[in-house]
Formats: C-alpha cells, sequence, structure tokens
C-alpha cells in the first residue's frame, strides 16, 4: 500500500515504468485526470472568490478573476467575522468536535480493546430480561403514569432477583463477537430514529442546546466507528509485550494505558482525524439539538437562507471558514486519514 | 532533608491501613477490568441508541399532543403506520401511483424473474437452512414491494413519494460514485506522474461538510449569476431553472453527493488495486493480455472483496441523507427531493411526533433489510471468493 516506504529497488526501477503506456492511452489517462481535477477544484475556487466579491460583483454575472474582472474586497469578512458573531458558532462547533473526538476515542478504543484480549460471556437471558425490564418501565411511566423513579427501583430489584434465580439455569451466552456486532451494528440506525426521544431526554434535563448535550450525542453516533477501526489495531499487536508486562504486575489498565495505546498511535491518530471530521460536519443531531447558544457552523450556515435570498458573498464567508481547516487537515494528513478509511473497508 | 523524611514516614505510616485496602481495590479492579473497560460504551450506546430506539417505537405507536404544561401521549397502536401507507401521509410518503404501461409491466417481470431465480438457485442448488430461507424470502419481498414502489410512482402520471427519492439517492448515487470512483482509481493506478497530487486532490471532497457543498452547489448552478452563466445563455435556456422540475432538482442533489463522495470509492479501491498482485500483471502484459482482460482475471478479482465492502459502507450512509436535499432544494420542487429522513424532520418540526418516529422506523426497517441482504449476498461471497 502507499503508506509503505518504498524499496530502493522500487525507486529505482520506477522512473522506467513511469509514463510507460503508449502516447494516445497516456493523453487520455492525463486528460481524464485533469478533468476530474478541474471538477473538485472549480466548486472550491467558486466559494474562494465569491468570499471577496459585494453584491455588485455577484449580481452583475459572473466574474472569474480577482484584480482581473474584478476587485476583490474584504467587505463579506469584515461583515461576518467582525460585526457578526459567527465566532461564537465556530468556537461551539470546535469544542464539541474535539471533545466528542476525545470522549468516543477513549471510550471506543477501551472496550475495542478488551474485545480483543479479553473473553466475555454474557447470558442471552440476562440480555433479554434486561430490555424486557427496560421497555416495561417505557411503557409504565409513559401509559400509566408511574413515577419513573418507582418504575426503575421496581425494576432493577427485579433484573437482580432474576439474576439469581433464572439466568443462572441458561446456558446459551453471547460473546465477544456478538458484542462486537452489536455496537457496529449501531451504525445502521438512522440518527433520526433515535434523535427525537433524546431531544426529549435533554429537554427533560433542561440541557437542550448546550454544548454537552452535543457532545455526548456525538460520542455515542461515532463510538460504533471508533471501536470497529481500532480493533483491528489492537489485534494487530503481538501479545508478548502485553503478557510480560502483566506478569511483572501490572494492571489491565496499566497495560492499556503504557503498551497497547503507545503502539497504535498511528492508527489512533487516523481513527482521531477520521471521527473529528465526521462531528465536525455533522447537521441533523445539531439540527435537534441545539438553535442558538451551542449552534454549530453546519447549522448556522444552512440558517442563512434570509427572505432577500442567500447573500452568495456572505455565505461564501461562512462556508471558507467552515471548510478550510478540514480541507488543510485533509490535505496535509490525507495518508493517516486514509489509513482508517482503509482498514475499516479491508475489513468490513 | 528532615521535611522530606517526615513527609516519607507520614505517608508511610498513613497508607499502612490504606495500602491493604488499595491492594484489595485494585485487585477488585483488575479483576473486573474487561467489564470496567466496556462498560462505558455499552451505557453511552444504551443511553443514546437502545433507550431511545424502545422510546421511538412507542411514540410511533401513539398520538402526541401538546397540554397546558407538557404534553400527552395516547397509545394508539398502529395508526401512524396507516396514516403514513394508506392514509393522509400516503401521497407524501409512498407517492401517486401512475398507470402501469407496457414498459413498467416488462420490467417488473424482470425483476420478478431475476428475483425467483436467486432464490429457485439457492433452493434448489445449496443446502437451505431455516435462517437462510426466512431471510431469503424477507429480502426477496422487500425488493419486490420496493421495485413495485418505484416503477409504480415513476410511471406515467405518477409522483415519487419520499420513499423512492431516498432509494434514487441511495441506489443511483452509489453505483455511479463506484463507477466513477472505479473509474479514477483505475486511471489513476496506471504508472503515471503526479499520483500522490491527485490522490490528495481528489480526497478533499469527501471532507467538506455537505451542507457547504449543498449552498457551493447552488451558486454553480445558478443561471443568471453561476460561472456556467454564459454558457446557459449560449443555449438560451437562462430562463429555465433546475430547481423547478423535480427530474433537475433530483439530479442536483445527485450532483452534489457524487461529488462528496465518489472521493471514498476512488480512495479504497486505489489502494486495493496497488495492492493487487504486480507479478501476476506483469506476466500476464509479457503473455500479451490487453489492458481490460488484465482488469476482468486479475484486478477485478483482486479488489472485488473490497469494492463490495465500501459499496456496503456507503449503502449505510446514503440512506440518512437529509443535509444536501434540506439546503440544496429544502425537498422541493413540492417534495420531489425529499428524502425519508427529511420527511421524518418535517413531520416533527409540525408537531407530529409519532408519525415522525413511525417514519423513522420505517426508514430503520429498509435500511437494514437491504444492507443486511447486501452483506449476506455480495459482501461475503465475494470474500469467499477471494479466499
Amino acid at each position: 500500500m502507499s503508506t509503505e516506504p518504498r524499496s530502493l529497488a522500487r525507486r529505482l526501477f520506477e522512473p522506467a515504468s513511469i509514463d510507460s503506456q503508449a502516447p494516445v492511452a497516456r493523453v487520455v489517462t492525463y486528460a481524464l485526470l485533469f478533468l476530474w481535477t478541474l471538477v473538485v477544484v472549480i466548486p472550491l475556487y467558486w466559494v474562494l472568490i465569491t468570499s471577496f466579491k459585494g453584491p455588485g460583483e455577484v449580481d452583475n454575472g459572473p466574474f472569474y478573476l480577482p484584480f482581473v474582472d474584478f476587485a476583490p474586497s474584504l467587505q463579506a469578512w469584515d461583515f461576518m467575522l467582525v460585526q457578526n458573531y459567527t465566532l461564537r458558532p465556530y468556537m461551539n462547533s470546535v469544542v464539541v468536535a474535539v471533545a466528542s473526538t476525545l470522549l468516543a476515542v477513549l471510550i471506543g478504543s477501551l472496550a475495542a480493546y478488551a474485545l480483543v484480549r479479553i473473553r466475555f460471556q454474557v447470558k442471552l437471558a440476562a440480555v433479554a430480561i434486561f430490555l424486557i425490564l427496560l421497555t416495561a418501565i417505557i411503557v409504565a411511566v409513559a401509559t400509566f403514569g408511574v413515577r419513573w423513579e418507582i418504575a426503575i427501583v421496581v425494576a432493577a430489584a427485579l433484573f437482580i432477583i432474576a439474576l439469581f434465580t433464572l439466568v443462572g439455569r441458561t446456558q446459551l451466552a453471547v460473546g465477544n463477537n456478538d458484542i462486537e456486532f452489536w455496537i457496529i451494528s449501531n451504525r445502521i440506525m438512522p440518527p433520526i430514529v433515535a434523535v427525537l426521544p433524546i431531544y426529549v431526554m435533554f429537554q427533560q434535563m433542561r440541557l437542550l442546546d448546550t454544548q454537552v448535550a452535543l457532545i455526548a450525542t456525538y460520542t455515542a453516533i461515532n463510538l460504533p466507528i471508533v471501536v470497529w477501526l481500532t480493533r483491528d489495531f489492537f489485534a494487530g499487536i503481538p501479545l508478548d509485550l502485553e503478557e510480560s508486562a502483566q506478569i511483572d504486575g501490572a494492571s489491565k489498565f496499566r497495560v492499556f494505558f503504557t503498551i497497547a495505546l503507545p503502539l497504535v498511535r498511528s492508527g489512533l491518530v487516523a481513527t482521531f482525524l477520521l471521527v473529528l471530521i465526521l462531528a465536525w460536519n455533522e447537521y441533523l443531531l445539531a439540527l435537534f439539538l441545539s438553535n442558538a447558544d451551542a449552534q454549530t457552523m453546519p447549522v448556522l450556515v444552512s440558517a442563512q437562507n434570509t427572505t432577500r435570498g442567500p447573500q452568495w458573498w456572505n455565505m461564501s464567508v461562512l462556508i471558507t471558514v467552515m471548510i478550510a481547516p478540514v480541507i488543510v487537515i485533509s490535505s496535509i494528513l490525507q495518508k493517516h486519514i486514509a489509513r482508517g478509511l482503509l482498514v475499516g473497508a479491508v475489513k468490513g | 532533608m528532615p521535611a522530606t523524611l517526615s513527609r516519607v514516614m507520614m505517608t508511610a505510616t498513613d497508607t499502612m491501613p490504606d495500602a491493604a485496602d488499595r491492594r484489595s481495590w485494585a485487585e477488585w479492579l483488575d479483576g473486573h477490568s474487561g467489564r470496567i473497560m466496556v462498560l462505558p460504551a455499552v451505557v453511552v450506546l444504551l443511553c443514546f441508541a437502545i433507550f431511545p430506539l424502545i422510546i421511538s417505537a412507542y411514540l410511533a405507536l401513539s398520538r402526541f399532543a401538546l397540554a397546558s404544561g407538557g404534553f400527552t401521549l395516547k397509545f394508539i397502536g398502529l395508526l401512524n403506520f396507516r396514516k403514513l401507507l394508506v392514509g393522509s401521509q400516503q401521497y407524501h410518503l409512498l407517492g401517486k401511483f401512475g398507470t402501469f404501461g407496457f414498459v413498467q409491466f416488462a420490467l417488473l417481470a424482470l425483476i420478478a424473474a431475476g428475483l425467483f431465480f436467486l432464490l429457485a438457485r439457492y433452493l434448489l442448488r445449496g443446502r437451505p437452512t431455516v435462517v437462510g430461507t426466512v431471510g431469503r424470502l424477507l429480502a426477496t419481498a422487500m425488493a419486490m414491494g420496493l421495485a413495485v414502489l418505484a416503477l409504480a410512482t415513476m410511471a406515467p402520471g405518477g409522483v415519487p413519494g419520499t420513499v423512492v427519492n431516498t432509494l434514487l439517492y441511495v441506489f443511483v448515487g452509489v453505483s455511479v460514485q463506484f463507477a466513477l470512483g472505479l473509474g479514477l482509481a483505475l486511471l489513476c493506478g496506471q504508472p503515471i506522474r503526479g499520483r500522490n497530487f491527485f490522490r490528495v486532490l481528489f480526497f478533499i471532497p469527501l471532507m467538506v461538510t455537505p451542507v457547504g457543498i449543498a449552498y457551493t452547489f447552488r451558486m454553480l448552478a445558478d443561471m443568471q449569476k453561476g460561472p456556467f452563466a454564459p454558457l446557459v445563455r449560449a443555449f438560451g435556456i437562462s430562463e429555465w431553472s433546475w430547481a423547478t422540475e423535480a427530474w433537475s432538482a433530483r439530479l442536483m442533489v445527485l450532483v452534489g453527493d457524487t461529488w462528496q463522495w465518489t472521493p471514498f470509492m476512488f480512495i479504497v479501491l486505489l489502494a486495493a488495486i496497488e495492492n493487487q498482485p504486480r507479478d501476476q500483471v506483469e506476466a500476464a502484459r509479457l503473455d500479451g493480455a490487453n489492458g481490460f482482460q488484465i482488469f476482468r482475471d486479475i484486478t477485478w478479482p483482486a479488489i472485488a472483496p473490497i469494492a463490495a465492502t465500501v459499496v456496503l459502507i456507503r449503502l449505510i450512509e446514503a440512506f440518512k441523507i437529509i443535509d444536501l436535499p434540506n439546503v440544496l432544494t429544502g425537498g422541493g420542487p413540492g417534495l420531489a427531493t425529499e428524502s425519508m429522513t427529511l420527511h421524518s424532520f418535517i413531520s416533527w418540526r409540525t408537531q407530529d411526533l409519532g408519525g415522525s418516529a413511525a417514519i423513522g422506523y420505517m426508514l430503520l426497517f429498509i435500511s437494514t433489510i437491504v444492507c443486511v441482504s447486501f452483506f449476506n449476498f455480495v459482501v461475503r461471497p465475494a470474500r469467499r471468493f477471494e479466499a
């Protein structure tokens, strides 16, 4: 793969094989690649130059080249960044994306490591009883108006009784693969199914429109990806290192933090970047869970459709500042991010 | 020095009883470390996936109404689903059925024959199991139902609803993205200069915020002020607007989606192509095989498992589409570009929480069956093929 350092032999022989195609094929190849380069660049270029236009330059027909057919101005930048409070949604986006990614990577890699190294046996009956009781609590509270504190206490008591009486007699159990599959399969669930109850939940806790609500939710939706990716990185490290540490008396946590984590550093970076960008771009959940104080950039941008029609110049400033960091990160660290994608895709 | 000493003594004496305590605490922690490590993930997913899922199921079966100082929930059974499937919301969700002509019947017969063939082959050739048979029957029924729906609403006189729009984004979008991504990856896999430049550049759109993409494409597609306005004027269609016609609006959403997601296919498939057995390619070339033969016999078998997996990942995400239609077209004209997630969001905004949850559940149902079927019938065979 491209991430491997090139061997001396390949470096020596590659110049000979480069451009070894027939001339016609070579021209067609470069022409098509150039065409797609245009497809990628033109939208980005247009956003960038529109941000330096004013209403006049936009309305009087398309102008393509700054300094040549229109005079660029910083009016829109001044309006959006200095006179308006764009900085606040921007900070929200940064805080929410970074905090939720850190949490997701921490929680997810802990779980992934445990699932790779420790054998789990959870009785199927216990899981079933848990889910039945959870449903019963919801029905009791919603339909019969039982107080939720009472419902939870009763359910917990019933669960403990069931654990000691019924569950021990059953044989069926779920193992590591099942737990892992369950965690990862959560990603299939469209967020729209879960977002209504999450909204109500945060409303009850008076946490609606706070960064906390967004951080918690983003952590949850990105957790499956983290487990999915990091699982393979941990599975790839040799056991002996950890075992010798364990013989020396280090606890599992210590082994995890001092030996396992540093060994999968580059994999963690890949996961972190991928999840960070996903969190940065997230729209649907932010639309539900924030409206003013905790508003993030995607929501702010989508709300720019004013009654006078979108003001393209201001909009372009917002889009530029929103996507610039992502573009910079993904061009510089492309190898790392792509590595995260590849690990996911190759294993499945 | 004495201070340090005394501190050491202090802590030493202080922790005497503590040490035993701490050791047992540490032992307990170590003994249960596996559970403790998995616990946070399980709790987070229980709170944000399983618990909401159950509440959503309950919401889907009840009517939500704002009351003084709060709200009331009334259990109404499957009425929400009935309203969506056959009642007042049918037009929104499923669309309007057109009249079946010869083309529709022919296509339907073709799809039915294909599905029947696959089912028959499984039952006659393989060793059918109960789970396998039930799964296939379910997948076949779902495919047939969706095919009938798509054909009926796209027939003359029909109007596609949000289900068909979503399917369109998923199946047409993912196919186009896969084809383009594979094509670009094959081009970049040639011995060319600047491969890393193309790799980095082509990767960028994947990471750009979808909301930003939506507005960008709105700007680009502006018939009077966009960069292609002179071109449009030359063709004399500058009075026409893509946003007012159903199919051109859908095409616009697909274009934005394709711009964003082709890189995903590209980057993964390129890595797979670079990883193919080089010696075999060289040997085939020496034997005089042409490009297509090499692709068919060496490259494709080598990348098939990865190709199947990227499509699966993309399918899972494609069903959730909302940003692009919401910002690019607002779901319009009419409901021509509205996806199921957007439909659910609009229901929520109009205080129809039960309907919103019901739509969400139907989306969950469709996407789960499609993705699981794809995994079982495409990804798994592709991997076995490799092994």
